[in-house]
């Protein structure tokens, strides 16, 4: 209790002051079309190792937006961890997409080590395939698990296990977390499923 | 008799010595979830949370309600910090929507989430006392709180479950001498709560408690995605009221609580240091909101563009960084809303500083993760 | 005498005669008795089920007080209860704990529906984990509306349980 308010050493921050500083300097985009800088090199970084396998989604101030293949969201995940050094996941949402018989499953990354990155989400979405009638865990609704390069998704998958029926692949515990013990029906945030009355 | 229980289903060999025990949901010390514990003798060898109580489905219903009628059942998570459960939900639709908020309504949402944040701890706090048999911090910060709950209603009309911010503002302007009422109670507030350290924090009975208890070393806050005063507690400076100033934080001047420990003792004393920088903050608010001037824009009811949009906002809220992602199809209604909140992404950290910890040191352990079970099922 | 009239055979009919006879003859004089202790001693059950819970722990705050109306903080076991505030929400993974605490429970025992919630589903009635109100899981005895009720509210409902609870007949629980 001796440490009350002190910031750690390793944290030393210039004293915030308001407006605080960006976390990079904007320098102004020759392209006609004005992309914040900072956030393009991320992208820029991502495209130069992986090439076509990403796709950027959008780049907006402080949001990044990356689509990867279910095959390559390992690798990936792992380039970012080592090399962007992201190093937790915020939240992962997946979201039905019933027209293009796909389940997308969104992963926001941010950053605690970084100081520059504190402001930065990077959004890591991927695709997996959805089934019209799907039995939770024996279906082809499966992806690579993260858990293992971001420790912190392991309740986030198995939420959206249980919610969209996305079976993560090598993930230790794909239990069952919110739902009741004898949910029978479909998976309930897929589209298909109606609540009732409406 | 030793036999293995299928994948995913143990997480350890259960032998003779070893006891599964089901804290909760009717208990003392676990609120609205279960807490399956294995112990050896005294000491817990496995922990297993079960959450889902209270699940209630509210990101199913959002997507049948349209950006307006979403808002009453979106603060039901957490309703003593209703203001700032809203808030990442109501900059995210502001974003879908292409509205632009006045100057005064952002201020009037400072200080009314500044305020919520304080009723939040203040309920915790209370919870806290009574999870270790200490009834005089149940009633002092219970009946304390009820000041700012004061406040809030002269503010919003309603005790708790506010509504009060929607997309393009807040519903409605502030009473007339509401400013020189809350400076005058936020004060009393401050000079009240700076007691509890004589009867609570400097307790000696709470520090063999709390202290060296549950360690939560600072590489694992990061590693496991802790947030808020968990994070802190443990010593990474990360205030999203700092990092990523919303609304008028940057024209404020917010510091940073952080402590190096880690134990429960850090973890219960961040939050109280909060409550203290939140008065703060509501000082500067009041001095420099526009003294008069529109506090709502008119609403709009689709979102301004065409096609699938995705909006990710985050606030600082009293557990931690809450964000909220909105998938728009250009429908007045929300193709999807995820609620990131604070206590799911705590309650990782609960398996593994139990490990090890004795069985009656479960609660205080628990409860300083600053954890909501609502707001964690949603 | 009594040694001829009671026989193996006839041993319940008798001991269950005999209780008819204890119940009338101490429902007149003893019932006021027994209905008053039960009414300034009731001890609800540590079950918070949903949001509501934040005003239940207010009503016991400083300000509101419920104590001196005989309603007693919610820190006994569930063996020593006879009350359950069922506050807020029942998802249907509650459901069956809720139900499994009421059986545990000793007789007399009233509950409370406090909240919208746990009236009619309230906000969530087109959710589909949430049961439409409690009262295909247990009796209720009084529903204190609100979202959440005030705690003024909810003391009010105690009051008028305790008022109900005046009016019983006390042999049904002896």
């Amino acid at each position: 209790m001796s440490a009350e308010t002190e910031n750690p050493p390793a944290e030393a921050k210039p004293e915030v002051k308001s407006p605080p500083p960006k976390p990079a300097p904007k320098k102004p985009e020759a392209a006609p079309v004005e992309l914040p800088a900072f956030e393009k090199s991320i992208s820029d970084k991502l495209v130069e190792k992986f090439g076509d396998k990403v796709e950027v989604g959008f780049v907006k101030e402080d949001r990044v937006r990356i689509n990867v293949g279910r095959e390559d969201v390992h690798d990936v995940a792992e380039f970012i961890r080592d090399e962007l050094n992201y190093d937790h996941v915020e939240s992962v949402s997946g979201v039905d997409y019933p027209q293009d018989n796909e389940i997308e499953v969104v992963y926001h990354i941010g950053s605690y080590t970084e100081s520059s990155l504190a402001r930065q989400i990077l959004v890591l979405a991927t695709r997996a395939q959805r089934e019209t009638n799907p039995i939770p865990g024996n279906d082809a609704t499966k992806l690579p698990t993260l858990r293992d390069v971001f420790y912190s998704v392991e309740f986030h998958e198995r939420e959206v296990f249980e919610m969209f029926g996305v079976f993560f692949d090598g993930h230790p515990d794909n239990r069952r977390l919110l739902l009741p013990e004898d949910w029978a029906d479909l998976p309930p945030l897929r589209k298909d499923f109606a609540i009732k009355g409406r | 008799m030793t036999f293995t229980l299928p994948p995913g289903l143990a997480l350890q060999k259960v032998d003779e010595r070893i006891m599964t025990l089901n804290v909760g949901p009717q208990h003392p010390g676990s609120g609205h979830m279960r807490i399956i514990v294995q112990i050896d003798g005294d000491y817990i060898v496995a922990c297993d949370p079960d959450p889902g109580y209270v699940h209630r489905g509210e990101e199913k219903m959002a997507e049948y309600r349209n950006y307006i009628t979403n808002i009453p059942h979106l603060e039901r998570p957490v309703i003593h910090d209703s203001c700032n459960v809203l808030y990442p939900y109501v900059l995210g639709a502001e974003e879908l929507l292409g509205i632009e908020v006045p100057e005064r309504a952002k201020y009037v949402r400072v200080i009314a989430s500044e305020l919520n944040r304080c009723i939040y701890i203040m309920y915790w706090l209370a919870i806290y006392g009574i999870f270790l048999g200490h009834s005089t911090m149940f009633m002092w910060p219970a009946g304390d709180r009820e000041l700012l709950i004061d406040l809030m209603e002269k503010m919003t009309g309603a005790r708790v479950t506010h509504a009060h911010f929607v997309p393009g503002g807040v519903r409605n302007d502030l009473p007339p001498n509401f400013e020189d009422v809350c400076l005058r109670q936020v004060n009393y507030f401050e000079k009240r709560i700076k007691e509890y350290a004589a009867v609570f924090y400097d307790n000696p009975i709470l520090i063999s408690r709390t202290k060296d208890t549950g360690i939560l070393s600072r590489q694992d806050a990061i590693r496991y995605g802790t947030t808020g005063s968990v994070l802190r507690a443990s010593g990474v400076d990360y205030d999203l009221r700092v990092k990523e100033p919303y609304d008028v934080y940057d024209e404020l001047d917010v510091h940073t609580n952080v402590m190096k420990e880690g134990d429960s003792y850090a973890r219960s004393r961040v939050p109280w240091l909060d409550m203290m920088e939140s008065c703060n903050i509501i000082r500067q608010a009041l001095q420099k909101m526009p003294k008069s001037g529109s506090v709502r824009v008119k609403l709009k009811p689709n979102p301004k563009t065409k096609g699938l949009e995705s909006v990710y906002k985050r606030v600082e809220s009293g557990r931690g960084s809450l964000g909220c992602y909105i998938v728009s199809d250009a429908k007045p209604e929300p193709y999807r809303v995820k609620m990131s909140v604070p206590s799911f992404r705590n309650l990782i950290a609960l398996p593994n500083l139990l490990k090890g910890e004795k069985l009656g040191n479960m609660p205080s352990v628990y409860w300083s993760l600053n954890y909501w079970p609502v707001e964690a099922d949603r | 005498m009594l040694k001829d009239l009671v026989t193996p055979e006839n041993a319940n009919v008798f001991v269950g005669k005999l209780g008819d006879i204890l119940e009338k003859a101490i429902d007149k004089p003893l019932g006021y008795a027994i209905n008053w202790g039960r009414i300034w001693s009731l001890w609800p059950v540590h079950i918070e089920t949903a949001c509501c819970s934040v005003e239940f722990g207010a009503a016991s705050s400083p300000r509101y007080d419920v104590e001196r109306f005989g309603i007693i903080e919610a820190f006994g076991s569930l063996r020593q209860c006879d009350l359950v505030v069922v506050q807020g929400t029942i998802t249907r993974k509650m459901a069956p704990r809720l139900r499994l605490v009421y059986d545990q429970m000793p007789e007399p025992k009233y509950v409370i529906a406090m909240g919208a919630c746990a009236i009619t589903g309230g906000l969530y009635f087109d959710s589909y984990n949430v049961l439409p109100g409690i009262d295909g899981v247990i009796p209720v005895d009084v529903y204190v509306p609100g979202c959440p009720p005030r705690p003024e509210t909810l003391i009010q409902g105690c009051m008028l349980l305790q008022e109900k609870i005046k009016r019983m007949k006390a042999r049904k629980f002896v």
